[in-house]
């Protein structure tokens, strides 16, 4: 999105260039159906949500999971608020740091920069399905085997990514790892262990 | 009599093995809970209105539109009119809603008027004419001296050349002791002229008399050599994960459950007590995990009590307000920037003769912290004084090894470019100096040689500037540090119970660094049973008091209140069933999951066995460190390490790239390998981090945080930190001195190996830290002349 459009002259809808950014961002996700009121906005049709609560229903983990929420409600909140699951975490709560990577459907995104009813047509898996019950994924166990995590806030977000990314580099090089494994950040140091976790070493350090 | 030591390497089941944390697989997962998970039912949101000016008068506050939006549960003014605030960020109201979007809107509708004063967040070099203070010292004036970690010496010696402006009465003494001050400190204060306040414009200056030792010129002029440079570091953010905050609720009228982001479980209570006029005793303080700390999170917040009133405000239901992010970076804490000229001396054989400093820097309205100059070695002849600067920026708190990453990268920074004149390699001129180098000389130079070894120093090292052709210029740089590390005071119950389980109930914390898997390998340990046997109950202030998680003091306190409370337990089961064994309790010994006589399988129980002899009730007992009666100390203080760097400096674009670092750490006996090497690679990457790319950048126009958020506020990722390699010191010589902690050491040397590393490919130093591009480039290009690139 340009600035640009942003100034072009509007349908005196009262939208404020904050509420142009929702809708604007609705529109690839939502086909314009009977309900919302909708504007011309950008050269296009659009429905307004909200701005009070609307009914939202995500696809978590292969449940369906309802909850009124507002436009302006992140995915991320979403998840941890409502739906309290609290595995994903808000650290820099504007797509920076990685600490709340989920997965729609199989891309890893920043749960913090997606809105919740822009997600409600995909799959959204969370760290909480990626571990049966109290049984760990070989990832997880290798973060435990590596001592990949300290204070273990920016870990859910690098499990979930680390799991991506072996599904795409089954066999990882350290220059795949380098450049993959790069938009989550740690505050701890613990890149050390992760990069032995990605790099699929053996044994971990436990003698 | 009851053998308190820790055991002979050859009885160490797990002591000293590499095991894995205990609180991995649920941090894995994402099934820990932090502070910030809260979320029970009927969860309030709190959220503040700050002040966007770095210094004001707040004139007036209107919060009726706020208080009639619907979904407002509470609103309260934290800052009323009239109040000076001295920082952007500042609390002003606070305010509950049924959730976070409601705040925002209810902030939005406060009305706030205010008188927008001058501020000054400079923290460039004083100017020159600047006098040392000589006017009586006021109260705010002596607060600062304390909280600047200015030298007791240097304080007195103040106090009885100014006088004191203010007159303190026995109250202000007790609470001054309470905060640690030296006991010789209030005695001078109660010994001081009055002499009333001189009536002039506050100076953001505060510069110290100069303080000399021995014969400075004298030695200057005899030397070999002589270095002048100018060194020094940012300031930086703790930028803790989890943001500072908590969650409150009122069950009864007088009664708090307080769930905090805390390095200080067992200390909270204490300091909510008073402002909401609660009883300590009716506070519960609960955490289980904290996503970092660092040492900024030691104190009950002012948000903290805003959260309390707004909860109790509401009804008492639960009110959440964790920080967002440019609030962490603005008012929850800083690293104070310190910068110095320094000019030092050595004879012809690399031995330190003159340090000559002057210092400055910021950590906040208070002034700076002040680094000790020179850092380890005592250099025979001194001259130096430090200059602090009150700006108008969110206070400093304790990080990671207070004063010494900035007193590192000065002190081994001028050594280096000193060692440069020379010709010298910089770990031949350390090693020249050992005798100068404290009480653990004899630890540098065991550690020098095994990183030489990984590193390949002696193979590699050239003289400075590298000579090989092209753009991309290589160097090593190297630097030695120090803390105490002593443990602090634990207590414990410790419990077997009738089934062979046992419990340990704590008041402590794991900030990541492996306390909680210590406590059980220490338990575990001590009575030869495996280590899931063993729960540690812990996060909660109403078990035994342990001390914060600060200055490393948690590895040596918690172990060792644990290994007396296992032992006392231990002994306590043998007296109980050495009657069925035919035996006296001296006899047996708990190993391998048995109770026997000492060295006859034949005589014992299995450890289910004996703890069923215990009877009905649970066998309790008490552990505590220190404790005098029951000796050996378990702890100690004072630890040596050695880092090396190795970079690549790329002279077209200023840009620094670490291909390896090798950090050798001691800390003592080692518990646990496996997490004590994880905090020193830690440590180093923490250090590539705020070598390389961390500062917090303050607009002189506004006054506010330029980059307070993660993408601004660059932190290394992992396509930063090259090869690291780590080296702990353990067995005879370490082992036998007891567990001393281990977070703070290692983060301290990282910026001065880098630095070094720095000067030593390209030829110039590169004075400041962080060593970005800008700051390489301008190096570069002034340094031409001097560059041997």
């Amino acid at each position: 999105m340009k600035d640009d459009d942003l100034r072009k002259p509007e349908a005196p809808s009262g939208v404020s260039r904050r509420d142009f950014m929702k809708i604007s961002a609705v529109t690839a996700a939502l086909p314009v159906v009977l309900g919302p009121k909708v504007v011309h906005a950008a050269g296009e049709d659009v429905p307004i949500q909200g701005p009070g609560k609307v009914a939202v229903t995500l696809n978590v983990n292969g449940k369906k999971l309802s909850a009124q929420l507002e436009p302006r409600v992140t995915l991320l909140d979403a998840l941890r608020g409502p739906f309290d699951l609290t595995g994903a975490k808000r650290v820099c709560d504007r797509g920076a740091c990685g600490a709340c990577t989920v997965l729609l459907d199989t891309k890893p995104v920043y749960a913090c920069s997606v809105l919740a009813i822009d997600a409600q047509n995909a799959k959204i898996t969370t760290i909480e399905a990626l571990a049966e019950a109290e049984k760990l994924s070989p990832v997880m166990q290798a973060f435990v085997e590596h001592d990949a995590q300290q204070c273990g806030f920016c870990t859910p977000g690098f499990v979930v990514a680390t799991t991506c990314f072996l599904k795409q580099h089954p066999k990882p090089t350290a220059d795949d790892i380098r450049r993959n494994l790069n938009g989550n950040y740690c505050r701890c140091g613990t890149y050390d262990g992760i990069r032995a976790v990605a790099l699929l070493e053996q044994g971990g350090k436990q003698s | 009599m009851t053998q308190f030591a820790w055991p002979d390497p050859a009885s160490r089941p797990l002591l000293g093995k590499k095991i894995s944390r205990v609180d991995g697989p649920p941090k894995a997962s994402g099934r820990a809970k932090y502070t910030y998970d809260y979320n029970p039912q009927g969860l309030l949101a709190g959220k503040i209105l700050r002040c966007p000016y770095a210094h004001a008068k707040v004139i007036s506050i209107d919060t009726r539109a706020a208080e009639k939006l619907s979904g407002v549960k509470a609103v309260e003014v934290i800052q009323g009119p009239g109040t000076e605030i001295f920082w952007a960020g500042d609390e002003i109201v606070g305010v509950a809603a049924v959730d976070e979007g409601t705040c925002e809107d209810a902030l939005r509708a406060i009305k706030v008027e205010y008188e927008v004063l001058s501020h000054f967040v400079s923290d460039a070099e004083p100017p020159k004419n600047i006098a040392a203070d000589t006017g009586p010292i006021g109260a705010d004036d002596f607060q600062d001296m304390e909280e600047n970690q200015v030298p007791d010496e240097e304080v007195i010696s103040a106090i009885e050349r100014r006088g004191i402006s203010f007159k303190p009465e026995e109250k202000d003494y007790a609470s001054m002791k309470g905060m640690g001050v030296d006991s010789k400190v209030i005695d001078a204060l109660r010994q001081a002229k009055f002499v009333p306040a001189e009536n002039k414009p506050k100076s953001p200056y505060k510069k110290t008399a100069v303080q000399t030792q021995g014969a400075p010129d004298k030695a200057f002029a005899a030397a070999a050599a002589v270095s002048e440079g100018l060194y020094g570091a940012s300031c930086i953010v703790h930028s803790c994960f989890e943001t500072h905050g908590s969650a409150i609720e009122w069950p009864g009228a007088k009664e708090m459950v307080v769930h905090v982001s805390t390095q200080n479980v067992s200390g909270i209570a204490a300091q909510m007590s008073e402002p909401l006029s609660v009883p300590a005793g009716n506070i519960n303080v609960l955490q289980q995990n904290v996503g970092g700390g660092f040492g900024s999170k030691f104190s009950v917040d002012r948000w903290d009590v805003n959260t309390a009133k707004l909860s109790q405000k509401a009804g008492g239901k639960p009110v959440k307000n964790m920080l967002d992010r440019r609030a962490e970076f603005e008012v929850a804490g800083m690293r104070p920037s310190a910068f110095a000229r320094v000019k030092v001396a050595a004879d012809k054989d690399g031995k330190l003769v003159a340090w000559e400093s002057r210092s400055w820097g910021t950590g906040g309205v208070g002034g700076g912290g002040t680094p000790p100059l020179p850092y380890i070695l005592e250099i025979p002849n001194q001259r130096k004084q430090n200059t602090a600067i009150s700006t108008n920026q969110g206070s400093a708190r304790a990080w990671r090894a207070p004063n010494h990453p900035q007193a590192a990268v000065i002190t081994m920074g001028a050594i280096e470019d000193l060692a440069a004149r020379l010709k010298m390699d910089p770990m031949d001129v350390l090693l020249a100096n050992m005798d100068i180098a404290g009480p653990r000389a004899q630890t540098y130079k065991e550690e020098l040689a095994i990183a030489d070894e990984m590193m390949g120093w002696k193979k590699n090292w050239h003289q400075r500037g590298d000579k090989t052709p092209g753009t991309i210029k290589r160097g090593m740089g190297l630097s030695i540090h120090t803390w105490g590390g002593r443990g602090h005071n634990s207590n414990c119950d410790f419990t077997i119970h009738p089934d062979g389980s046992v419990e340990i109930k704590m008041g402590t914390q794991d900030l990541g660094t492996g306390a909680r898997t210590i406590i059980i390998i220490v338990a575990a340990d001590t009575l030869g049973i495996p280590m899931e046997n063993v729960t540690l109950l812990y996060g909660n202030n109403k078990y035994p008091q342990s001390g914060g998680s600060g200055g490393s003091t948690t590895s040596g306190g918690v172990t060792a209140s644990t290994r007396r409370g296992a032992i006392n337990a231990r002994d306590a089961l043998f007296e109980k069933i050495a009657p069925s064994l035919k035996a006296s309790p001296e006899e047996l010994e708990a190993v391998k999951g048995r109770v026997q006589v000492k060295g006859d399988a034949n005589r014992g129980l299995s450890w289910k066995e004996a703890c069923a002899k215990i009877g009905a009730v649970p066998l309790t007992v008490h552990g505590k460190n220190p404790n005098k009666d029951e000796p050996p100390d378990l702890t100690n203080s004072g630890v040596g390490g050695v880092q090396m760097a190795d970079v690549s400096v790329d002279t077209e674009t200023g840009i620094v790239r670490v291909n390896k670092m090798v950090a050798v750490q001691d800390c003592g006996l080692v518990v646990n390998v496996k997490t004590a090497e994880s905090q020193v690679y830690g440590a180093l990457i923490m250090g590539i981090s705020y070598a390389l790319y961390e500062e917090k950048i303050l607009d002189p126009v506004t006054g506010r945080v330029l980059n307070p958020n993660l993408e601004f506020y660059r932190l290394a990722g992992l396509s930063d930190i090259g090869e690291l390699k780590v080296h702990m010191m353990t067995g005879k010589g370490y082992d036998e001195r007891g567990v001393i902690g281990l977070a703070e050491p290692p983060v301290v040397s990282p910026g001065a190996a880098i630095s070094n590393a720095v000067a030593n490919a390209i030829g110039v130093r590169v004075s400041f830290l962080p060593l970005t591009p800008d700051r390489v480039l301008a190096a570069l290009e002034e340094g031409g002349a001097n560059a041997s690139v």
